[in-house]
């Protein structure tokens, strides 16, 4: 055979289509929030603007990923191309990891250095002298301009729902790791129960992150805009609540599969990067848990 | 089964689809890369055009011909559509072009992905272009878009400005992803990493900076997003923030920045000089050292962009320090780049002409860096026009040339013919009188203080500004020559051969000048 073993797909009206999808989305979007923020009031131009591009987004990555798992399962994937799926889904799980890095840097920077600064000690100390009556305490329930902006009445107990939440979503990469194995010794009937559980963790998760947040805004005072304390908390939290809900629809996605009989126990790729993606979100969890609730 | 396997084999090498869709549709490595090349140039155009309205403003000193916030306008999205539309998308176009070939491999390893990392590049500049057009105005903030005044301060245009970030850096991740599957996982039977062209070498650095980066832009900018709209405090000290948390993690990025926008162009000079000197590359183990050396450096210098903005002496000693060390890796390319020619039987064809002048003017650039990076000596220089001559001098002669000298290394390659060498020379002494006429004066004037992103100026620094102008426009209109011979080029001229330059080594040099459609269908043995 002359041709090469890598497939090489002739053309395709994915990427334009998927552009164009993501085109609608961001102007859209901009278009959004300008007007929210105008105080205009109302659906508008833009907010059609965005669907229309959410939706022609998520249709093109559905067939898009469909074409794939039907490329896949009709054999025309050598070993070659499965590892360059690897080497794809590894680099975009470090991308990710850089960008929850930028906001745990931000937190790290305000707590170990502008905020003392703020409050006179150390060496840019000076800053003092914006607001002399400032004091840094970390929760910042009182923040540098006082009653112009106030901090939140009181923080979220890591000891109750987080604490919950670390130990269900640890599971779930304990369960998860059981339908692996399963799914490579062949026990497709365990496969399902396993994920499906993984599955359902992952939702209760998420089920308790949203009380979470209802309680932090209904009694706590502690908001988006309640100074840096909220910011960096709803950002980093609510960053990954959003990683939480994708990896659980992709685990949802991959429990279908199964159900349809995808996958045999050599080849299975589509499952392990969505299981390499939980085991991601699983980590950064433990970053929250230790650096945002409980130091 | 022999007419099964003959029918296969005709449907793995038909050739291009015909008419405008064979661009939109296509998965080919070659069409994306001369897609990305063609928008690089035309956002070099449109970028140049903005700089020329600069420069025609800063001909004389007083008001002439625009309004102050139309300037600076202006200079922000010159900035960013230089650094993000040309230079950025060029070098993603030559990875496509010749990473394949280079390391024998039938296509990159994402095909599809590929262009998808393409089309969103005139979607996202076409949003940020638009934003001239409204009320509100373009971003005004200049390229660095420091807060407040790109928060509190900003046009709403920041917003598109933000999701147009967001899109480039989606395209940028996937263009990384893609050129690193490709090199780590296709290369041909035979090319070890130590063996493989230094200009995929440093790709493969630069597209690791860019996966690391990009997210924290992404970062960053999302902070932004949520103080405008959001109401957090990220950058603002009355809740808590601080604006100089915005310089931290913008230059976090911005720093590796500059390096994915230089290490490709190394790679480039790296190739060139060794073919038209006759010579291998001196020092290749070396050059590798150096260039990840450099990536791993670029990491922990970001604050020497911040020496006056009131960092704690210790801060300012290390980040002093450690970006001096960065001259020692540039140090021994340069040592390397010139053993290669030293008693080299050298030609000067166009593409040396221009690697040469990357040679002595990146250098040159180098050294303003280094006068930059003494912390005490840059509350002098800082902000004002010394900055503006040094990385322009890292960036046009640099990144520029580096850009060019390839266009012309492989354009025989690419279209199976010859360039005209003379207009080829022609257009490199033009580029290169006009890029020092430009930038040299802008030095003196930035030691004598004149501020950078200003629309008027003191008298004292009038004749170093008009000199500045003429320069400017010398340079700009000089690259319409390099269009006129890419036209000429690609519409016909002297066939090349399939090795093209006497000298030259490497897989792309083995198969046919134009390269077919599909190379590597099977993939060569490299020794
Ligand atoms: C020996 C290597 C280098 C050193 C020591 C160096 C040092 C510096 C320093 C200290 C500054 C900040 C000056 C100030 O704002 O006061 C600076 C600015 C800058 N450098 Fe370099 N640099 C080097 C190489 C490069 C390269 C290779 C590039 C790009 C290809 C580059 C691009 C830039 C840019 C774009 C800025 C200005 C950013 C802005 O404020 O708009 N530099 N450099
Ligand atoms: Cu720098």
């Amino acid at each position: 055979m002359a041709t090469s073993s890598y497939y090489v797909p002739e053309s395709s009206h994915f990427p334009i289509m998927a552009s164009l999808g993501l085109f609608g989305m961001a102007s859209g979007a901009g278009g959004m929030m300008n007007q929210m923020s105008a105080g205009e009031s109302g659906y508008a131009f833009p907010h059609y603007v965005f669907f229309a591009g959410a939706l022609l987004l998520a249709y093109v990555l559905f067939t898009w990923f469909s074409k794939v798992v039907t490329e896949s399962r009709a054999g025309m994937y050598s070993p070659q191309m499965d590892r360059s799926f690897r080497w794809g889904m590894s680099w975009f799980i470090f991308s990710e990891v850089m960008f929850f890095a930028a906001f745990f840097g931000a937190l790290l920077y305000v707590r170990q250095w502008a905020g003392p600064w703020l409050d006179g000690q150390g060496d840019k100390g000076v800053s003092h002298m914006l607001w002399p009556s400032f004091d840094y305490s970390w929760p910042m329930f009182n923040n540098p301009a006082g009653a112009d902006l106030p901090g939140p009445n009181a923080v979220i107990d890591p000891w109750h729902i987080p604490l919950l939440n670390t130990v269900l979503l640890m599971s779930s990469s304990v369960t998860l790791t059981f339908a692996h194995h399963a799914l490579r010794a062949m026990q497709r009937g365990r496969t399902i129960f396993w994920l499906a559980f993984t599955v359902i963790l992952g939702a209760i998760f998420v089920y308790y992150q949203v009380l979470e947040y209802i309680e932090a805004y209904s009694e706590l005072g502690l908001t988006l805009d309640s100074g840096i304390y909220g910011s960096t908390f709803f950002m980093l939290t609510g960053f990954h609540g959003a990683h939480v809900t994708i990896g659980a629809f992709i685990l949802f996605i991959m429990w279908l599969r199964i159900c349809k009989g995808h996958f045999t126990p050599e080849q299975h790729f589509g499952f392990e990067a969505a299981a390499w993606y939980w085991h991601f979100v699983d980590m950064v969890w433990i970053g929250l848990f230790i650096f945002v609730y409980i130091m | 089964m022999t007419t099964a396997t003959a029918h296969h084999d005709d449907h793995g090498h038909h050739g291009p689809a015909k008419g405008i869709m064979r661009w939109v549709l296509t998965t080919n490595h070659k069409d994306i890369g001369t897609m990305y090349l063609w928008f690089a140039f035309t956002m070099l155009f449109i970028g140049g055009a903005m700089a020329l309205i600069i420069r025609t403003e800063l001909f004389q000193p007083g008001m002439q011909l625009i309004e102050p916030e139309f300037f600076n306008q202006m200079t922000t999205m010159h900035g960013l559509i230089m650094v993000f539309g040309a230079i950025m998308p060029a070098f993603v176009g030559l990875a496509n072009w010749m990473v394949p070939l280079m390391v024998g491999a039938p296509d990159m390893a994402l095909p599809r992905m590929n262009n998808w990392s393409f089309w969103i590049l005139p979607f996202a500049f076409g949003m940020l272009l638009f934003t001239l057009f409204t009320e509100a105005g373009a971003p005004n903030f200049g390229w660095t878009f420091y807060a407040p005044l790109s928060t509190t301060y900003a046009p709403s245009s920041v917003t598109f400005f933000i999701f147009g970030v967001h899109m480039m850096g989606i395209s940028s991740i996937m263009g990384a992803i893609n050129i690193i599957a490709t090199i780590l996982n296709l290369r041909a039977p035979g090319m070890t990493l130590m063996k493989m062209p230094l200009f995929v070498w440093t790709w493969l650095i630069t597209a690791y900076l860019l996966i690391a980066v990009m997210p924290v832009l992404a970062g960053v900018v999302t902070m932004m997003l949520m103080d405008i709209h959001f109401g957090t405090s990220f950058f603002d000290a009355a809740g808590g923030g601080d604006p100089v948390l915005f310089q931290h993690v913008f230059w976090f990025f911005g720093h590796p920045e500059v390096y994915i926008m230089i290490l490709p162009a190394f790679g480039i000079v790296s190739q060139i000089i060794p073919t038209f000197a006759r010579k291998p590359l001196f020092g290749y183990a070396s050059m590798v050292y150096a260039t990840s050396s450099i990536a791993f450096l670029s990491f922990i210098v970001w604050a020497h962009h911040m020496f006056t903005v009131g960092l704690p002496l210790q801060t300012e000693l290390f980040f002093m320090y450690a970006t001096m060390l960065i001259a020692i890796p540039t140090g021994v390319k340069v040592f390397n780049w010139v053993s290669t020619m030293f008693r080299g039987s050298m030609t000067f064809e166009t593409p040396m002409l221009f690697a040469l002048a990357f040679v002595v003017l990146f250098t040159i650039g180098g050294f303003s860096g280094l006068m930059l990076a003494i912390a005490p000596a840059d509350f002098q220089y800082h902000d004002t026009y010394f900055v503006v001559a040094h990385f322009h001098y890292v960036l046009v002669p640099g990144a520029l040339f580096g850009i060019i000298a390839g266009v012309y290394y492989w354009l025989p390659k690419w279209t199976g013919h010859y360039y005209d060498e003379k207009l080829g020379k022609f257009h490199f002494w033009m580029s290169f009188i006009g890029v020092n006429v430009t930038f040299f004066p802008m030095h003196f004037i930035g030691l004598a203080g004149m501020p950078r992103r200003i629309p008027d100026y003191a008298l004292q620094f009038a004749d170093f500004n008009a000199i500045a102008s003429v320069g400017a426009f010398i340079f700009g209109f000089s690259q319409l020559i390099f269009l006129y011979l890419l036209i000429k080029t690609i519409r016909g001229g002297e066939k090349a051969t399939d090795e093209v330059w006497e000298g030259a080594e490497g897989l792309e040099w083995t198969i046919p000048s134009p390269a077919p459609y599909h190379t590597f269908a099977e993939a060569p043995e490299v020794k």
